[in-house]
């Protein structure tokens, strides 16, 4: 067991299409019972991070190990590692059941592991009578997902599994994962959505232009902008409190009916007892995670690019 | 490691393979060949196959009785040749093709990295059923022979020896292949398919006008001609200077596009 590395080990990958950098130079590992984030905007080198980490994409330098073999290595690699890179890369004319009674087959496994997949991604067995191009894309990326879990792996590698999903949908794959995590499992998921990977993930590789721009937890990202925290709080007493955080040097301004305080939450709720205040609503400001994220990623947005 | 035994399993930085045995060959046989009629298009090939195969030799049966002609078992059997010999390298086309097409390639080759084995075991199954489709000809024009011999005035030929059973086994292997071959050279199956017909039924037309009209060409023609190099296999006639024509045609439009091809797809970046 090599100590201090990840399950999922990235080096110094490099992946190079003639004089365009996909991925270029990344290092970062994926530690078990953790769910990691794969974050950044469409284009930015997520996929074929994920294709070189399975074999499909030789890098052009660097390495991908996952629990310390390279992918190949692994013998029956789908009772390993569960992978979902494209829900739509499945035979039309297949219906779900028979992808995945492929799947079971290949990896030899017993069929009523087939049913017991469909039940966990509630695919009745009607809709798994059905052939895939009359699947929503919501109902391929369960079936994708059924696919990844089949041979009951230690890690997932899902490339944009929520894409498609209907909220209830994205709240039930986000049990689902936690769930598997808290097990000991490893996974890694990429998204170009802020909001769908912070709430699952427990850490988060930012990526924009094939590098990677920042990682760690949520905290530690914010703490790293920690000049740009904000709270919003409602007062009973809206004016006494915009005093008394204004008597502490901190910035306030009206913000719909209630403030917008520049400071983080604690500070705010020490100067409400302090002053006796009573607060009817405090939290932190939403977007600090997204404003941060649209700053990391500015230069490697398409939008930029074209200003 | 009992010291740890609260860590589950699967909760540590390497992954534990020991006990994981590599995906054995026939069960990649086993899935590919299920990968040729578990869809609609693909059992309606086989179901095609095997039909068109019957079809003509229920038609050949007929004229033969309704206008008198003398026939053999044999030449039931070479009359396949329109049917099986059509489809089956289609078939082989679309068992590498379908993977590119559908994409499902991604999820075959991330189940099993070992990519020759995948490619072997498609080569397998394509072999099986060209075998198959010479089983179930043979027993179709046994069918048919009988038939004439009752429904015919002309005694009933039975003139297939094993030796020509074997060649017509080894042509259709050799259809099959050499579909499979241009598939894996272009990767897309309407052109694979094009492709495949144009080599055997204009490619063919054009070496013997080419032979006819130009003289040097007559001599290079038997070599670079494959399709004409196995004529002689039909009624087992191949001698030493036909081997040698097969041999050296064959090289050319069956070994190096297969080489290629074969070498294309272990490299590929599979999107």
């Amino acid at each position: 067991m090599r100590q201090g590395e990840g399950m999922i080990t990235v080096e110094r990958l490099t992946r190079k299409y003639g004089s365009f950098t996909a991925v270029d130079d990344i290092s970062f590992v994926c530690q078990p019972g953790r769910v990691t984030g794969f974050l950044g905007p469409n284009g930015a080198g997520k996929t074929t991070t994920m294709r070189v980490m399975v074999g499909l994409t030789p890098p052009t330098s660097g390495q991908v190990t996952i629990g310390g073999h390279h992918y190949h290595d692994i013998p029956n690699p789908g009772r390993h590692v569960g992978v979902l890179l494209d829900a739509s890369a499945q035979h039309a004319g297949r219906t779900g059941r028979e992808i995945l009674e492929l799947g079971a087959r290949t990896m030899g496994l017993p069929a009523s592991r087939v049913d017991e997949m469909l039940e966990l991604v509630s695919l009745t067995p009607t809709e798994a009578k059905r052939r895939l191009r009359n699947y929503s894309l919501g109902m391929k990326q369960r079936l994708g997902i059924a696919h990844a879990l089949l041979g009951d792996p230690s890690v997932l590698i899902l490339d944009e599994p929520a894409n498609g999903l209907d909220p209830a949908g994205i709240r039930w794959m986000r049990g689902l994962l936690k769930g598997y995590a808290e097990r000991g499992g490893t996974v890694l998921l990429s998204s170009h959505l802020l909001h769908e990977v912070e709430q699952i993930a427990d850490e988060m590789i930012l990526i924009g232009h094939g590098r990677i721009v920042a990682q760690g937890d949520k905290k530690s990202l914010l703490a790293g902008a920690a000049s740009g925290a904000a709270s919003f709080v409602t007062a009973l007493d809206n004016e006494a409190l915009t005093k008394a955080l204004e008597a502490k040097g901190i910035g306030v301004s009206a913000a719909g009916e209630g403030l917008r305080v520049e400071t983080e939450t604690v500070e705010i709720g020490r100067t409400a007892l302090e002053s006796g205040i009573v607060l009817t609503d405090l939290r932190a400001a939403d977007g600090g995670l997204e404003d941060l994220f649209l700053e990391l990623t500015s230069q490697t947005q398409r939008e930029a690019v074209a200003s | 490691m009992s010291m740890n035994s609260t860590v589950a399993p699967g909760l540590g930085h390497a992954l534990d393979i020991s006990g994981t045995s590599p995906t054995p060959f026939s069960r990649l046989v086993r899935t590919e060949l299920r990968k040729t009629w578990d869809t609609r298009a693909g059992l309606w090939l086989l179901i095609a196959t095997a039909a068109l195969t019957g079809v003509v030799m229920v038609i050949q049966l007929a004229v033969v009785v309704a206008q008198d002609l003398t026939v053999s078992y044999n030449d039931f059997l070479t009359s396949t040749n329109f049917s099986i010999a059509l489809l089956l390298p289609v078939i082989g086309i679309l068992l590498l093709t379908s993977e590119w097409s559908q994409r499902t390639a991604m999820v075959t080759f991330s189940l099993e990295p070992r990519r020759p084995l995948v490619i072997l075991a498609k080569l397998v199954v394509g072999i099986g059923l060209a075998v198959a489709a010479v089983a179930i000809a043979l027993v179709l024009a046994t069918i048919c022979n009988a038939l004439y011999g009752l429904l015919s005035d002309f005694p009933v030929v039975w003139d297939l020896s094993v030796l020509q059973t074997l060649a017509f086994v080894l042509m259709q292997i050799i259809g099959m292949l050499t579909g499979f071959a241009f598939a894996a050279l272009l990767l897309n199956s309407p052109a694979a398919i094009v492709l495949y017909m144009v080599y055997s039924f204009v490619l063919p037309g054009i070496f013997g006008l080419g032979a006819a009209l130009i003289g040097w060409f007559e001599d290079l023609q038997p070599w670079i001609d494959f399709s004409d190099a196995q004529t002689p296999l039909i009624d087992a006639s191949m001698s030493g200077e036909d081997w040698a024509h097969f041999a050296v045609s064959g090289v050319i439009w069956l070994v190096i596009p297969l080489a290629i091809g074969v070498l294309r797809v272990l490299r590929a970046e599979v999107k």
